[in-house]
């Protein structure tokens, strides 16, 4: 199997402010959140990246979307590099997260066509998957009402078709099912499974275990911005449930920090 | 195809906006709410300062001379009542009360002792009183009339010598000074506000807005180069800035003759020429521009579009204040450097615009040096895209 993303030594630090450190009890000034991160993802395979609230997860998903810059390391994904080709980056990952909203005023079908030029898609070949997702997702019927009118579901849905429009190799997804009804959770779960099956490489984060255990082909354990544990999940699970599994785990680096 | 960023930018900001009809109202309001004021000031100044033109007022004199009422006779347009010494009291109290208009009281025998006061005898002077209400704007008109009358009548009595008596035209000025010394003290200032305005209406909105509702993240994920959604968000906001400018510009210009009232006969847009209007607008383009990119640039470093709109606050008095200096007068300025300070230069060339006083060399080092300013605007914007502590900022 080809390796599709190489992650070495990734390192972000983020300044506290006096408020955050007073609201937090802490004297240092700085806050790793990232700390000499290292894992390879396999072409075609969803890669799970499983912690707790604070772990680091979003940092090292935003850090490999080249939204932000790190401190040390890098990320290489399909020969491009985070740190030296960013936009070459952009043109071959599709990334997801709540945080990235669109705007309300617009149609899908507006929306669609905008981000489609944005990635430089041609028109024909824009229109050909448009034909195909919006029908894929049930975005259809909904082609011209403004994302404002949209139910939370149908938004979700739309921000997932937007967010590839230019048909990535690689697709990055923070909490994927987070918010989300259970059908709509559903559609999403399908739909990567169904893209894993085209051959495409997809990078989650997550803190829920049924959905590793459901989805991911391997999987990666990040605790407070380490990562403690990282291979297939049979590997990590070694015959015990997932989330048993993780509180050992848990539980002996924990032991190791204090 | 990567080129086609800027465009696709600005068409998408002008599809939002359009697609908007509250933020479309907001931006063209201004300019029918500004037509609808003038226009409506102007009407109440008229009502409040001027009398119906057929209107009588009534007058009542006590000891009138046969010399005073041949005048007013002659002049006409008054209800002229002789009235006796005792009903003095009765018709104060009647111009109090505003049924009558005006008490004139002459001394008994007005005609003779005129004639032999002799005003190096030191003695008082007969003595006229006028009794009006300041209240009535009928009574303070006739006070004025009755005034003027009887000042002209003592002229008449002592005629020594004349100042412009002749009906020719003394006020050498043409009409053209006159209308653009009086544009040019006003329009900068007008102007100036209508642009920044323009640009603060939508600029923090596009800019800050998008950092508060998160998605201009999703427009960076995107290969599209941060300077190409710096240049398109400038260059759609600028349109947009210039259209609400020009509507607020547009509502000025017609309602102005009607805020001036009579002031106004002969002023007029129509002096200014082909010339003048091309660079009149080659300045405003160019004062936008800059104006959007630094209300860009203030609304970046801001979370919300609230937090923008507390930013720009110093931008607005310093164009206020800038757009006041040109009521100073005196034309625009000759020394070069002024047309250097951003801003600044835009109002001396609306200045030099207006008063048919154009430094032209000074006008081009104005538009050369906003492109530079806007050039580096842009690149510090661009700049700020690029930084995650701007973006990002919690």
């Amino acid at each position: 199997m080809r390796e599709l993303l190489q992650v070495q030594g990734l390192t972000k630090t983020f300044r506290l402010s006096a408020k955050q450190q007073k609201l937090e009890k802490t004297r240092e000034k700085v806050r790793v959140a990232v700390d000499d991160l290292s894992f390879t993802a396999y072409e075609g395979e969803i890669f799970g990246l499983l912690g707790p609230n604070g772990a680091g997860k979003t940092t090292t998903l935003r850090m490999l979307a080249t939204l932000i810059r790190p401190d040390s390391g890098d990320a290489v994904l399909d020969g491009a590099s985070v740190v030296r080709e960013p936009d070459k980056v952009r043109s071959k990952i599709g990334f997801l997260t709540s945080e990235l909203k669109l705007e309300e005023c617009f149609t899908p079908n507006y929306l669609f066509d905008f981000f489609s030029t944005l990635h430089g898609v041609p028109p024909e070949v824009s229109r050909r998957r448009k034909e195909i997702l919006f029908a894929r997702f049930g975005i259809d019927r909904f082609a011209e009402v403004k994302v404002a009118e949209l139910s939370t579901g149908m938004k979700q849905k739309v921000s997932l078709v937007v967010s590839i429009v230019h048909d990535p190799d690689i697709i990055i997804f923070d909490e994927p099912t987070n918010g989300l009804d259970v059908l709509t959770a559903r559609v999403v779960t399908d739909f990567l499974q169904e893209l894993r099956s085209q051959g495409k490489t997809i990078i989650v984060s997550t803190h829920i275990f049924s959905l590793v255990e459901k989805l991911c082909d391997r999987v990666g354990i990040l605790i407070d911005g380490r990562m403690v544990c990282c291979d297939t999940l049979d590997n990590v699970r070694q015959g015990e449930s997932l989330e048993d599994r993780f509180f050992d785990i848990y539980r002996e680096t924990a032991g190791d920090g204090e | 195809m990567k080129r086609n960023g800027i465009l696709a930018i600005m068409r998408k900001e002008l599809a939002r906006f359009f697609s908007d009809r509250r933020m479309v109202v907001s931006i063209l309001l201004p300019g029918v709410l500004i037509y609808v004021m003038y226009s409506f000031m102007g009407q109440a100044m008229v009502s409040l300062y001027g009398v119906e033109e057929d209107y009588v007022p009534t007058v009542q004199a006590v000891h009138l001379p046969a010399s005073v009422a041949d005048l007013l006779e002659a002049a006409g347009g008054l209800n002229l009542l002789e009235v006796d010494e005792a009903a003095v009291e009765s018709a104060k109290s009647a111009v109090t009360d505003q049924t009558l208009d005006l008490l004139a009281v002459f001394p008994a025998d007005f005609d003779q002792a005129v004639a032999a006061y002799a005003p190096d005898s030191g003695r008082p002077a007969p003595n006229v009183e006028l009794y009006y209400n300041a209240a009535s704007t009928a009574s303070q008109s006739a006070y004025m009339l009755l005034t003027g009358l009887l000042d002209g009548y003592e002229a008449q009595l002592a005629n020594k010598f004349d100042i412009n008596a002749g009906g020719g035209t003394y006020d050498l000025a043409t009409e053209e000074d006159t209308a653009g010394t009086y544009f040019a003290s006003l329009m900068p200032l007008l102007l100036m506000i209508f642009l920044y305005s323009g640009c603060v209406a939508v600029a923090p909105e596009s800019i800050a807005g998008e950092k508060e509702r998160g998605t201009i993240a999703t427009m960076l994920i995107t290969p599209i180069r941060r300077g190409d959604i710096a240049v398109g968000k400038i260059l759609a906001l600028a349109l947009i800035a210039l259209l609400s400018g020009a509507s607020s510009a547009i509502g000025t210009v017609l309602s102005l003759p009607k805020l001036m009232g009579a002031a106004s006969d002969g002023l007029s847009a129509n002096i200014y020429g082909l010339r003048d209007y091309l660079l009149l607008a080659a300045v405003i383009l160019s004062t936008v521009v800059l104006l959007v990119t630094l209300i860009s640039i203030l609304s970046a470093f801001a979370k919300t579009v609230k937090e923008a709109q507390t930013y720009v606050m110093p931008l607005m008095i310093l164009v206020m204040v800038l757009g006041v200096t040109a009521m100073f007068g005196g034309g625009a300025k000759t020394a070069l450097w002024y047309y250097l300070i951003p801003l600044y230069n835009s109002v001396q060339c609306m200045v030099g615009v207006f008063s048919f006083s154009t430094v032209t060399a000074g006008v081009a080092a104005a538009l050369a040096a906003n492109a530079a300013y806007t050039a580096l605007g842009v690149f510090l914007l661009t700049r700020m895209f690029h930084s995650e502590k701007i973006i990002f900022s919690r």
